[in-house]
């Protein structure tokens, strides 16, 4: 029989690291696409490193800095009462990580994407940088927010490596449902395996479709009054 | 009968072009109630002037006071941000906010959401009020110039400034919208600043015109005054000197025309040549 606390901690996670990406990427975009600072490269570089980088080597610096037996880790345990390895909270902490260039990178393009008059008629209309986000830059990169939003909550979902190093597989805690999967092969349960692994792809396929539909919805909006 | 104010810019600024880098050096005046023109050669630094007015772009140094307010003095660290500054910016590209309706980005621009009265007026006078619930993705160019100069207005700045506002567009509408740029600045008693390429434009709008050439002021004045030239062509008859001083007789259509030159000159000229004379009056 079918366990689905894998499957529903697997959207826990992946539902409140996409909220809490949304709220830390829109600055942190916003920042990236439009400061004239040099060194921003540098910040641009770094986000982006876990696109490229092993997740089992990001887990493993994790489980490092988060390791109560260390400096920062042993800080954490012992004065905040906080310990995050082999823990929800530091699952959340962990694929904020991850899944950052995935949801700042669209946001960057699409703040690109728009003509630097707007902002500057937003300045010139009496608007403060603030009011101009909201009501002006934001509601014109939304297909970039929902792109980055998918794609980070996607990203999540799928996570196995940095879970593993930092989570590993502790039952409604850090068990997410690619982590099930992987125990349920080495138990030898294919079957069972199967049922989880079908599960996450029909449901991945449901997301991207209605992603694809709201796109193709907005485009359409665009062009008919 | 006490003088209008006026307002005074002085910016100096390293631009870099197309062609190179190249100096903006400008310095002049305007008073309250003119449309004044900003004419030259693209790449003369005329969009640069307006968005250093508007403080979208910072400069090396300068100094502006608007009708005695100072909005940038480099000297004091002083510089207004562009949300401060009394302006209106028409821009090249209209910069329509593309997914609000005309009608809400002219209430965006309002600096009081409760006094709105003003929003219906521009919509009547700029004949908007059936385009109103659309989009700018629904409007034509000459629409969206309108909609750009209302919503400009809209907060009641002391300075509109316009780039290029009509060079998007083909003469047939050109012509009609330099009447609703006409009317917009006599009807609301405003300040204009046009930066223009398209010389009857210049003729038809401005009160004055200035020339800008490579980040400079080339003159200042009546654009009768600065642009009206003519030219004459014909035939050295022959050249004259007395008292140290030079001068060629020219025969041509319109009887012989004696035009003063530099001895340096003169030894440059042969009778019996065929030349053209260009006068441009660049003094006001």
């Amino acid at each position: 029989m079918i366990d689905w606390q894998p499957l529903w901690l697997s959207l826990r996670l992946a539902g409140l690291t996409t909220l809490l990406l949304l709220f830390i990427s829109i600055p942190l975009g916003y920042w990236l696409a439009y400061s004239r600072r040099r060194w921003k490269i540098a910040i641009e570089a770094l986000v982006s490193l876990p696109m490229v980088l092993p997740p089992t080597v990001l887990g493993f610096y994790l489980l490092l800095a988060f390791s109560p037996s260390h400096g920062f880790g042993r800080f954490l345990d012992r004065y905040l009462d906080i310990r995050l390895v082999f823990s929800f909270p530091g699952l959340v902490f962990a694929s904020l990580l991850y899944s950052l260039p995935f949801m700042v990178n669209p946001i960057i393009a699409g703040f690109s994407s728009l003509s630097p008059n707007l902002r500057a008629a937003s300045r010139t209309l009496g608007k403060s940088d603030g009011a101009t986000l909201v009501r002006i830059l934001l509601p014109n990169i939304r297909p970039s927010l929902i792109t980055g939003a998918v794609l980070s909550f996607a990203h999540t979902i799928g996570e196995f490596g940095v879970v593993m190093m930092i989570g590993g597989s502790i039952p409604g805690q850090t068990r997410v449902a690619s982590v099930a999967i992987y125990d349920e092969v080495q138990s030898i349960r294919y079957s069972l395996a199967n049922q989880y692994a079908i599960v996450l792809l029909a449901f991945s396929f449901l997301i991207l479709l209605l992603v694809y539909l709201a796109n193709h919805h907005f485009n359409h909006a665009k062009t008919l009054p | 009968m006490p003088h209008p104010p006026t307002s005074t810019i002085r910016a100096t600024k390293l631009l870099h072009t197309a062609q190179g880098p190249q100096r903006l050096d400008i310095d002049f005046q305007w008073q309250q109630g003119r449309l004044l023109a900003i004419y030259g050669p693209s790449g003369a630094g005329k969009t640069t002037l307006l968005r250093i007015l508007a403080g979208l772009t910072p400069t090396d140094s300068g100094f502006i006071e608007v009708e005695g307010e100072t909005w940038l003095d480099s000297s004091r660290r002083l510089n207004l941000p562009t949300q401060r500054r009394s302006i209106g910016f028409v821009f090249q590209d209209f910069a329509l906010f593309p997914h609000m309706t005309v009608r809400r980005q002219l209430e965006f621009a309002l600096p009081d959401p409760n006094d709105n009265s003003i929003v219906a007026e521009l919509l009547s006078l700029m004949e908007l009020n059936e385009l109103q619930h659309l989009r700018p993705a629904f409007l034509s160019g000459g629409q969206q110039q309108r909609v750009a100069l209302a919503r400009a207005i809209a907060r009641r700045p002391r300075l509109l400034l316009l780039d290029e506002p009509l060079s998007a567009l083909d003469d047939d509408m050109r012509d009609k919208l330099q009447d609703y740029i006409l009317m917009a600045h006599r009807h609301y008693g405003l300040t204009t600043l046009l930066v223009s390429h398209h010389l009857p434009e210049v003729f038809r709008l401005a009160d004055e015109a200035i020339l800008l050439e490579n980040g400079r002021i080339r003159t200042q004045g009546a654009p009768a005054d600065i642009f009206a030239a003519s030219s004459l062509t014909g035939t050295i008859a022959s050249i004259e000197e007395s008292d140290g001083s030079f001068a060629i007789l020219i025969q041509s259509l319109h009887g012989i025309s004696r035009i003063a030159v530099p001895k340096t000159e003169a030894a440059a000229w042969q009778v019996g040549q065929q030349v053209s004379i260009k006068i441009l009056n660049l003094s006001p």
